[in-house]
Protein backbone atom coordinates (compact mmCIF):
# COMPACT_ATOMS: atom_id res chain seq x y z
CA UNK A 1 0.00 0.00 0.00
CA UNK A 2 1.56 3.64 -0.84
CA UNK A 3 1.89 6.14 1.51
CA UNK A 4 -0.96 8.33 0.40
CA UNK A 5 -3.29 5.62 0.77
CA UNK A 6 -2.23 4.53 3.74
CA UNK A 7 -3.03 8.26 4.83
CA UNK A 8 -6.44 8.17 3.51
CA UNK A 9 -7.41 5.55 5.56
CA UNK A 10 -6.59 6.57 9.11
CA UNK A 11 -10.09 7.99 8.40
CA UNK A 12 -12.93 5.97 6.63
CA UNK A 13 -14.11 6.87 3.71
CA UNK A 14 -17.36 9.15 3.50
CA UNK A 15 -20.36 8.45 1.85
CA UNK A 16 -21.45 12.53 0.85
CA UNK A 17 -19.51 15.37 1.39
CA UNK A 18 -16.25 17.07 0.54
CA UNK A 19 -12.30 15.98 1.13
CA UNK A 20 -9.93 18.37 1.07
CA UNK A 21 -5.89 16.87 0.72
CA UNK A 22 -2.70 17.90 0.34
CA UNK A 23 -3.28 20.57 2.80
CA UNK A 24 0.16 21.60 4.03
CA UNK A 25 1.25 19.74 7.68
CA UNK A 26 0.11 21.36 10.29
CA UNK A 27 -2.64 23.86 8.97
CA UNK A 28 -5.74 21.98 9.29
CA UNK A 29 -6.78 23.79 12.09
CA UNK A 30 -6.43 26.81 10.41
CA UNK A 31 -8.38 25.35 7.30
CA UNK A 32 -11.67 24.84 9.31
CA UNK A 33 -11.33 27.71 10.67
CA UNK A 34 -11.35 29.33 7.46
CA UNK A 35 -13.83 27.90 6.20
CA UNK A 36 -15.71 28.57 9.13
CA UNK A 37 -16.55 25.16 10.10
CA UNK A 38 -15.70 25.88 14.39
CA UNK A 39 -17.42 22.68 15.94
CA UNK A 40 -21.08 24.36 16.29
CA UNK A 41 -22.47 22.40 13.21
CA UNK A 42 -23.62 19.37 12.58
CA UNK A 43 -21.78 18.09 10.22
CA UNK A 44 -19.32 15.69 10.89
CA UNK A 45 -16.09 16.76 10.33
CA UNK A 46 -12.58 14.45 10.57
CA UNK A 47 -9.17 15.84 10.51
CA UNK A 48 -5.87 14.17 9.96
CA UNK A 49 -2.96 15.95 10.44
CA UNK A 50 1.29 15.38 9.88
CA UNK A 51 0.54 12.21 7.64
CA UNK A 52 3.30 11.31 5.18
CA UNK A 53 2.85 12.32 1.57
CA UNK A 54 4.93 11.82 -1.41
CA UNK A 55 4.71 15.29 -3.09
CA UNK A 56 5.11 17.40 -0.10
CA UNK A 57 6.61 14.94 2.63
CA UNK A 58 3.69 15.51 5.22
CA UNK A 59 0.27 17.01 5.26
CA UNK A 60 -3.22 17.75 6.77
CA UNK A 61 -6.68 15.89 5.09
CA UNK A 62 -10.02 17.64 5.88
CA UNK A 63 -13.19 15.24 5.37
CA UNK A 64 -16.23 17.26 5.60
CA UNK A 65 -19.64 15.37 5.79
CA UNK A 66 -22.72 15.89 4.11
CA UNK A 67 -21.97 19.22 3.05
CA UNK A 68 -20.53 19.87 -0.63
CA UNK A 69 -18.42 23.16 -0.41
CA UNK A 70 -19.15 26.28 -2.60
CA UNK A 71 -16.01 27.07 -4.68
CA UNK A 72 -16.49 30.46 -2.77
CA UNK A 73 -15.41 29.35 0.32
CA UNK A 74 -12.76 27.24 -1.48
CA UNK A 75 -11.50 29.69 -2.80
CA UNK A 76 -10.64 30.96 1.10
CA UNK A 77 -8.65 27.81 1.40
CA UNK A 78 -6.15 29.76 -1.26
CA UNK A 79 -5.23 31.42 1.44
CA UNK A 80 -3.61 28.61 3.21
CA UNK A 81 -3.58 25.98 1.12
CA UNK A 82 -3.42 26.96 -2.29
CA UNK A 83 -2.16 23.82 -3.87
CA UNK A 84 -4.77 21.61 -1.92
CA UNK A 85 -7.05 19.22 -3.74
CA UNK A 86 -10.64 18.83 -3.24
CA UNK A 87 -12.80 16.19 -4.18
CA UNK A 88 -16.90 16.03 -3.97
CA UNK A 89 -18.13 13.27 -3.01
CA UNK A 90 -21.65 11.74 -3.53
CA UNK A 91 -22.15 8.01 -2.96
CA UNK A 92 -18.94 6.84 -2.05
CA UNK A 93 -17.41 8.24 -5.08
CA UNK A 94 -15.21 11.06 -6.14
CA UNK A 95 -18.33 13.12 -8.16
CA UNK A 96 -15.99 16.24 -8.67
CA UNK A 97 -12.76 17.88 -8.46
CA UNK A 98 -12.31 21.29 -8.07
CA UNK A 99 -9.41 23.62 -8.13
CA UNK A 100 -8.60 26.45 -5.20
CA UNK A 101 -8.38 29.56 -7.28
CA UNK A 102 -7.64 32.43 -5.65
CA UNK A 103 -7.73 35.41 -8.18
CA UNK A 104 -6.47 38.50 -8.12
CA UNK A 105 -8.60 39.75 -4.93
CA UNK A 106 -9.84 38.18 -2.10
CA UNK A 107 -12.82 40.19 -1.35
CA UNK A 108 -14.70 40.28 2.01
CA UNK A 109 -13.52 37.26 3.54
CA UNK A 110 -10.69 39.17 5.71
CA UNK A 111 -10.62 42.94 7.03
CA UNK A 112 -7.23 44.27 6.67
CA UNK A 113 -4.59 44.21 9.41
CA UNK A 114 -3.53 47.65 9.95
CA UNK A 115 -6.08 49.32 12.64
CA UNK A 116 -5.41 52.50 10.92
CA UNK A 117 -6.76 51.76 7.33
CA UNK A 118 -9.92 53.82 6.78
CA UNK A 119 -11.86 50.01 5.56
CA UNK A 120 -11.93 49.71 9.29
CA UNK A 121 -14.02 52.26 10.20
CA UNK A 122 -17.17 51.82 11.80
CA UNK A 123 -20.29 51.21 9.58
CA UNK A 124 -18.26 51.93 6.70
CA UNK A 125 -20.22 50.19 3.80
CA UNK A 126 -17.86 49.70 1.02
CA UNK A 127 -16.24 45.59 0.50
CA UNK A 128 -13.24 44.89 2.54
CA UNK A 129 -10.66 44.38 -0.60
CA UNK A 130 -6.90 42.50 -0.56
CA UNK A 131 -5.15 42.40 -3.75
CA UNK A 132 -2.83 39.39 -4.29
CA UNK A 133 0.27 41.31 -4.61
CA UNK A 134 2.57 37.88 -5.46
CA UNK A 135 1.50 34.23 -5.72
CA UNK A 136 4.25 32.28 -4.57
CA UNK A 137 4.63 33.37 -1.90
CA UNK A 138 1.47 34.32 -1.19
CA UNK A 139 1.35 38.10 -0.64
CA UNK A 140 -1.76 40.66 -0.11
CA UNK A 141 -1.83 43.99 -0.23
CA UNK A 142 -5.19 45.89 1.10
CA UNK A 143 -6.89 47.92 -1.56
CA UNK A 144 -7.38 50.88 0.11
CA UNK A 145 -4.49 51.32 2.49
CA UNK A 146 -1.84 49.28 0.55
CA UNK A 147 -0.16 47.63 3.45
CA UNK A 148 1.27 44.04 3.11
CA UNK A 149 -0.75 41.74 5.43
CA UNK A 150 0.79 40.13 8.12
CA UNK A 151 0.06 36.18 6.85
CA UNK A 152 0.50 34.78 9.78
CA UNK A 153 -2.26 36.39 11.70
CA UNK A 154 -4.33 36.31 8.36
CA UNK A 155 -6.88 34.56 9.62
CA UNK A 156 -7.50 36.79 12.72
CA UNK A 157 -9.34 38.61 10.41
CA UNK A 158 -11.66 36.91 8.97
CA UNK A 159 -15.04 38.45 8.83
CA UNK B 1 -6.81 59.84 -14.14
CA UNK B 2 -9.68 60.18 -12.79
CA UNK B 3 -8.40 60.51 -9.17
CA UNK B 4 -4.66 61.34 -7.57
CA UNK B 5 -4.11 58.88 -4.50
CA UNK B 6 -0.80 58.01 -5.02
CA UNK B 7 2.30 58.70 -7.17
CA UNK B 8 1.54 54.88 -9.03
CA UNK B 9 -1.39 57.17 -10.60
CA UNK B 10 0.94 59.54 -12.71
CA UNK B 11 3.65 57.90 -15.50
CA UNK B 12 6.84 59.85 -15.36
CA UNK B 13 5.34 61.32 -18.79
CA UNK B 14 2.75 62.61 -16.66
CA UNK B 15 4.42 64.30 -13.95
CA UNK B 16 6.65 65.78 -16.39
CA UNK B 17 3.42 66.93 -18.59
CA UNK B 18 2.02 68.64 -14.91
CA UNK B 19 5.17 70.02 -13.71
CA UNK B 20 5.26 72.19 -17.41
CA UNK B 21 2.05 73.16 -17.11
CA UNK B 22 2.97 74.30 -13.45
CA UNK B 23 5.91 76.49 -14.86
CA UNK B 24 3.20 77.84 -17.30
CA UNK B 25 1.15 78.71 -14.88
CA UNK B 26 3.17 80.54 -12.19
CA UNK B 27 2.07 84.21 -13.40
CA UNK B 28 -1.51 82.78 -12.69
CA UNK B 29 -0.13 81.36 -9.00
CA UNK B 30 1.55 84.77 -8.64
CA UNK B 31 -1.30 86.83 -9.39
CA UNK B 32 0.16 88.72 -12.61
CA UNK B 33 -2.29 87.66 -14.47
CA UNK B 34 -5.69 86.01 -14.40
CA UNK B 35 -6.68 83.20 -16.48
CA UNK B 36 -10.19 81.63 -15.19
CA UNK B 37 -9.83 78.02 -16.32
CA UNK B 38 -11.93 76.89 -13.54
CA UNK B 39 -14.66 79.45 -13.59
CA UNK B 40 -18.01 77.49 -12.67
CA UNK B 41 -16.22 74.77 -10.78
CA UNK B 42 -16.03 74.40 -7.18
CA UNK B 43 -13.40 72.13 -4.95
CA UNK B 44 -14.57 70.66 -1.50
CA UNK B 45 -11.98 70.75 0.94
CA UNK B 46 -12.22 68.21 3.08
CA UNK B 47 -9.73 68.43 5.79
CA UNK B 48 -10.17 66.05 8.68
CA UNK B 49 -7.11 66.63 9.99
CA UNK B 50 -5.15 70.60 11.01
CA UNK B 51 -3.43 71.94 7.55
CA UNK B 52 -2.48 75.01 6.85
CA UNK B 53 -0.41 75.04 3.65
CA UNK B 54 -1.93 71.92 1.70
CA UNK B 55 -5.35 73.43 2.70
CA UNK B 56 -4.82 76.67 1.62
CA UNK B 57 -2.46 76.05 -1.40
CA UNK B 58 -5.55 73.94 -2.71
CA UNK B 59 -7.88 76.80 -1.83
CA UNK B 60 -5.59 79.41 -3.37
CA UNK B 61 -5.01 77.29 -6.28
CA UNK B 62 -9.03 77.83 -6.95
CA UNK B 63 -9.39 80.71 -6.53
CA UNK B 64 -6.50 81.96 -8.98
CA UNK B 65 -8.30 80.18 -11.70
CA UNK B 66 -11.57 81.29 -11.21
CA UNK B 67 -12.93 78.47 -9.16
CA UNK B 68 -14.30 78.45 -5.97
CA UNK B 69 -14.47 76.65 -2.60
CA UNK B 70 -16.66 75.25 0.15
CA UNK B 71 -14.93 73.91 3.20
CA UNK B 72 -15.77 71.35 5.13
CA UNK B 73 -14.75 73.48 8.23
CA UNK B 74 -13.84 71.95 11.62
CA UNK B 75 -14.68 68.01 12.28
CA UNK B 76 -16.16 69.47 15.56
CA UNK B 77 -18.73 71.28 14.12
CA UNK B 78 -19.45 68.75 10.97
CA UNK B 79 -21.96 65.28 10.82
CA UNK B 80 -18.58 63.70 11.56
CA UNK B 81 -18.70 64.00 14.82
CA UNK B 82 -22.24 62.55 14.80
CA UNK B 83 -20.93 59.50 13.39
CA UNK B 84 -21.21 59.76 9.90
CA UNK B 85 -19.38 57.34 7.86
CA UNK B 86 -16.31 58.56 5.44
CA UNK B 87 -18.76 56.69 2.42
CA UNK B 88 -22.08 59.35 3.53
CA UNK B 89 -19.56 62.21 4.18
CA UNK B 90 -18.40 61.57 1.07
CA UNK B 91 -21.67 60.71 -1.26
CA UNK B 92 -22.72 64.25 0.07
CA UNK B 93 -19.82 66.48 -1.08
CA UNK B 94 -19.66 64.20 -4.28
CA UNK B 95 -23.24 65.98 -5.16
CA UNK B 96 -22.19 69.16 -4.33
CA UNK B 97 -18.47 69.78 -6.08
CA UNK B 98 -16.76 69.07 -9.11
CA UNK B 99 -13.21 67.81 -7.11
CA UNK B 100 -12.76 66.85 -3.50
CA UNK B 101 -9.40 67.95 -2.24
CA UNK B 102 -9.29 64.89 1.16
CA UNK B 103 -6.67 65.23 4.40
CA UNK B 104 -7.95 62.49 6.86
CA UNK B 105 -6.43 60.63 9.52
CA UNK B 106 -7.13 57.20 8.51
CA UNK B 107 -4.60 55.49 5.93
CA UNK B 108 -6.36 54.55 2.80
CA UNK B 109 -9.03 56.69 3.15
CA UNK B 110 -8.29 58.63 -0.52
CA UNK B 111 -8.60 55.67 -1.92
CA UNK B 112 -12.05 54.59 0.13
CA UNK B 113 -13.00 58.20 -0.99
CA UNK B 114 -12.22 57.47 -4.75
CA UNK B 115 -13.88 54.56 -4.89
CA UNK B 116 -17.10 55.57 -3.40
CA UNK B 117 -16.99 59.23 -5.20
CA UNK B 118 -18.18 60.11 -9.19
CA UNK B 119 -16.06 62.97 -8.95
CA UNK B 120 -11.99 63.25 -8.99
CA UNK B 121 -10.35 63.05 -5.51
CA UNK B 122 -6.83 65.04 -4.81
CA UNK B 123 -5.26 63.10 -1.88
CA UNK B 124 -3.87 65.50 0.59
CA UNK B 125 -2.62 63.25 2.87
CA UNK B 126 -3.85 60.12 4.33
CA UNK B 127 -2.53 58.69 8.08
CA UNK B 128 0.76 57.45 7.39
CA UNK B 129 0.29 56.83 3.38
CA UNK B 130 0.46 59.26 0.62
CA UNK B 131 0.38 62.80 0.14
CA UNK B 132 1.20 63.13 -3.81
CA UNK B 133 0.74 66.51 -4.12
CA UNK B 134 3.59 67.63 -1.79
CA UNK B 135 5.55 65.19 -3.94
CA UNK B 136 4.35 67.14 -7.39
CA UNK B 137 5.63 70.34 -5.73
CA UNK B 138 9.24 68.98 -4.14
CA UNK B 139 9.79 67.42 -7.64
CA UNK B 140 8.55 71.10 -9.38
CA UNK B 141 10.99 72.64 -6.87
CA UNK B 142 13.52 69.94 -7.58
CA UNK B 143 13.18 70.65 -11.33
CA UNK B 144 13.19 74.68 -10.99
CA UNK B 145 16.79 74.17 -9.09
CA UNK B 146 18.39 71.74 -11.32
CA UNK B 147 16.25 71.80 -14.85
CA UNK B 148 15.48 68.32 -14.59
CA UNK B 149 14.91 65.46 -12.10
CA UNK B 150 17.30 62.72 -13.30
CA UNK B 151 20.19 61.45 -11.59
CA UNK B 152 20.59 63.66 -8.75
CA UNK B 153 22.09 63.27 -5.24
CA UNK B 154 18.86 63.50 -3.00
CA UNK B 155 19.50 63.32 0.82
CA UNK B 156 16.21 62.85 2.85
CA UNK B 157 17.06 63.96 6.40
CA UNK B 158 15.37 63.66 9.86
CA UNK B 159 12.36 61.56 10.74
CA UNK B 160 11.55 59.41 7.56
CA UNK B 161 9.69 56.30 9.78
CA UNK B 162 6.34 58.66 10.66
CA UNK B 163 7.11 61.17 7.60
CA UNK B 164 4.43 60.27 4.71
CA UNK B 165 6.30 63.14 2.54
CA UNK B 166 9.54 61.74 2.28
CA UNK B 167 7.85 58.20 1.68
CA UNK B 168 6.25 58.95 -1.94
CA UNK B 169 8.80 61.05 -2.18
CA UNK B 170 11.26 58.47 -2.25
CA UNK B 171 9.62 56.53 -4.44
CA UNK B 172 9.35 59.10 -7.32
CA UNK B 173 12.52 59.92 -7.08
CA UNK B 174 13.70 56.61 -7.83
CA UNK B 175 11.55 56.71 -11.10
CA UNK B 176 13.93 59.38 -12.21
CA UNK B 177 17.01 57.31 -11.38
CA UNK B 178 18.34 59.48 -8.45
CA UNK B 179 20.61 58.36 -5.59
CA UNK B 180 19.11 58.47 -2.89
CA UNK B 181 20.66 58.86 1.19
CA UNK B 182 18.36 58.36 3.85
CA UNK B 183 20.04 60.41 6.84
CA UNK B 184 17.92 59.38 10.31
CA UNK B 185 18.36 59.13 13.74
CA UNK B 186 18.17 55.01 15.07
CA UNK B 187 14.53 54.25 15.86
CA UNK B 188 13.38 57.09 12.46
CA UNK B 189 14.64 55.14 9.92
CA UNK B 190 13.06 54.46 6.50
CA UNK B 191 10.78 51.71 7.04
CA UNK B 192 11.83 48.18 5.91
CA UNK B 193 9.17 47.52 3.63
CA UNK B 194 9.69 51.09 1.57
CA UNK B 195 13.65 50.64 1.62
CA UNK B 196 13.28 46.77 0.04
CA UNK B 197 10.42 47.72 -2.21
CA UNK B 198 13.01 50.35 -3.61
CA UNK B 199 16.03 47.62 -3.47
CA UNK B 200 13.80 45.45 -5.58
CA UNK B 201 12.82 48.00 -7.88
CA UNK B 202 16.76 48.33 -8.49
CA UNK B 203 17.24 51.39 -6.35
CA UNK B 204 20.53 52.82 -5.12
CA UNK B 205 20.58 53.30 -1.58
CA UNK B 206 22.49 54.19 1.22
CA UNK B 207 21.08 54.58 4.87
CA UNK B 208 23.75 56.79 7.77
CA UNK B 209 22.84 58.53 10.69
CA UNK B 210 25.77 60.91 9.33
CA UNK B 211 24.00 64.26 8.17
CA UNK B 212 26.96 66.23 7.85
CA UNK B 213 28.82 63.82 6.56
CA UNK B 214 26.03 63.61 3.40
CA UNK B 215 26.28 67.14 2.64
CA UNK B 216 29.07 67.90 0.14
CA UNK B 217 27.61 65.17 -2.46
CA UNK B 218 23.90 66.33 -2.34
CA UNK B 219 22.36 67.95 -5.22
CA UNK B 220 19.17 68.38 -2.65
CA UNK B 221 19.09 68.07 0.65
CA UNK B 222 15.44 67.21 2.45
CA UNK B 223 15.21 68.24 6.05
CA UNK B 224 12.50 66.77 7.67
CA UNK B 225 11.02 67.61 11.54
CA UNK B 226 11.62 65.37 14.27
CA UNK B 227 9.26 65.55 16.20
CA UNK B 228 9.63 65.49 20.19
CA UNK B 229 6.97 62.95 20.65
CA UNK B 230 8.31 60.19 19.16
CA UNK B 231 10.60 59.90 21.63
CA UNK B 232 10.95 58.19 24.94
CA UNK B 233 12.13 61.52 27.07
CA UNK B 234 13.36 64.90 26.57
CA UNK B 235 16.90 63.93 27.18
CA UNK B 236 17.15 61.60 24.42
CA UNK B 237 15.00 64.00 22.37
CA UNK B 238 17.64 66.64 22.58
CA UNK B 239 20.40 64.49 21.72
CA UNK B 240 18.86 63.47 18.38
CA UNK B 241 17.49 66.59 17.22
CA UNK B 242 21.19 68.62 18.20
CA UNK B 243 22.65 66.27 15.69
CA UNK B 244 19.92 67.03 12.96
CA UNK B 245 20.21 70.66 13.49
CA UNK B 246 21.54 72.46 10.07
CA UNK B 247 23.06 76.01 10.56
CA UNK B 248 24.51 77.73 7.60
CA UNK B 249 28.15 77.14 8.17
CA UNK B 250 27.37 73.86 7.53
CA UNK B 251 26.78 74.36 4.09
CA UNK B 252 29.92 75.92 2.96
CA UNK B 253 31.53 73.06 1.28
CA UNK B 254 28.03 71.80 -0.51
CA UNK B 255 27.90 72.59 -4.02
CA UNK B 256 26.88 75.62 -5.37
CA UNK B 257 23.35 74.80 -6.88
CA UNK B 258 22.92 72.12 -3.98
CA UNK B 259 19.20 73.27 -2.35
CA UNK B 260 18.02 73.24 1.15
CA UNK B 261 14.27 71.86 1.16
CA UNK B 262 11.47 71.23 4.13
CA UNK B 263 7.94 70.35 3.83
CA UNK B 264 7.51 73.14 6.77
CA UNK B 265 6.76 73.66 9.34
CA UNK B 266 10.08 73.84 10.49
CA UNK B 267 10.98 73.63 14.58
CA UNK B 268 14.89 73.82 15.26
CA UNK B 269 16.33 71.53 12.54
CA UNK B 270 16.87 74.60 10.56
CA UNK B 271 18.03 77.58 12.09
CA UNK B 272 17.05 81.15 10.37
CA UNK B 273 20.75 81.83 9.39
CA UNK B 274 19.80 78.89 6.44
CA UNK B 275 17.28 81.50 5.14
CA UNK B 276 19.56 83.98 3.49
CA UNK B 277 22.10 80.98 2.14
CA UNK B 278 21.59 80.60 -1.71
CA UNK B 279 20.70 77.01 -0.63
CA UNK B 280 17.13 77.61 0.90
CA UNK B 281 14.64 77.29 -1.08
CA UNK B 282 11.68 75.62 1.64
CA UNK B 283 9.98 79.03 0.96
CA UNK B 284 10.18 79.05 -3.02
CA UNK B 285 8.81 75.37 -2.01
CA UNK B 286 5.72 76.58 0.09
CA UNK B 287 4.64 78.62 -2.84
CA UNK B 288 4.95 75.77 -5.41
CA UNK B 289 1.98 74.03 -3.86
CA UNK B 290 0.03 76.93 -5.30
CA UNK B 291 0.96 76.18 -8.61
CA UNK B 292 1.49 72.88 -8.65
CA UNK B 293 -1.86 72.00 -7.62
CA UNK B 294 -3.32 74.68 -10.17
CA UNK B 295 -1.80 72.66 -12.64
CA UNK B 296 -3.05 69.22 -10.45
CA UNK B 297 -6.49 70.99 -10.74
CA UNK B 298 -6.45 71.22 -14.10
CA UNK B 299 -5.58 68.11 -14.96
CA UNK B 300 -7.85 66.47 -12.88
CA UNK B 301 -10.86 68.55 -14.36
CA UNK B 302 -9.80 67.67 -17.42
CA UNK B 303 -9.32 71.10 -18.40
CA UNK B 304 -6.84 72.20 -21.48
CA UNK B 305 -3.81 74.79 -21.07
CA UNK B 306 -3.93 77.01 -23.95
CA UNK B 307 -1.33 76.71 -26.15
CA UNK B 308 1.37 79.14 -26.61
CA UNK B 309 2.44 81.79 -24.20
CA UNK B 310 -0.44 83.00 -21.84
Amino acid sequence: MSAPETAMRRVTAINNGTVLDHIPAGKALLVLKMLGLDGEMATPVSLVMNVPSGKMGGKDIVKVEDRELTQSELDRLALIAPHASVAIIRAYNVAEKRVVNLGEEVVNVISCCFNNCASLGAREPLDHRLKVATHEPLSLRCHYCGRTQDMETLVDNLL
Amino acid sequence: MTSLITMDDLSNDEINEVLETAEKLLPVARGEKYLPLLQGKILGNLFFEPSTRTRMSFETAMKRLGGDVVNLGSVASSSVIKGETLYDTIRMVDGYTDIIALRHPRQGAAQYAADSAEVPIANGGDGAGHHPTQTMLDLFTIKQAHGGLERLNIVLAGDLRYGRTVHSLAHALHRFNCDLVFVSPKGLRMPADIVSDLEALGAKITETDDLFGSINNADVLYMTRIQKERFPDEEEYRKVSGSFKLQASDLNEAKENMIVMHPLPRVDEITPDVDKTRHARYFEQAFNGVVTRMALLCKLLDVEIPEGEL
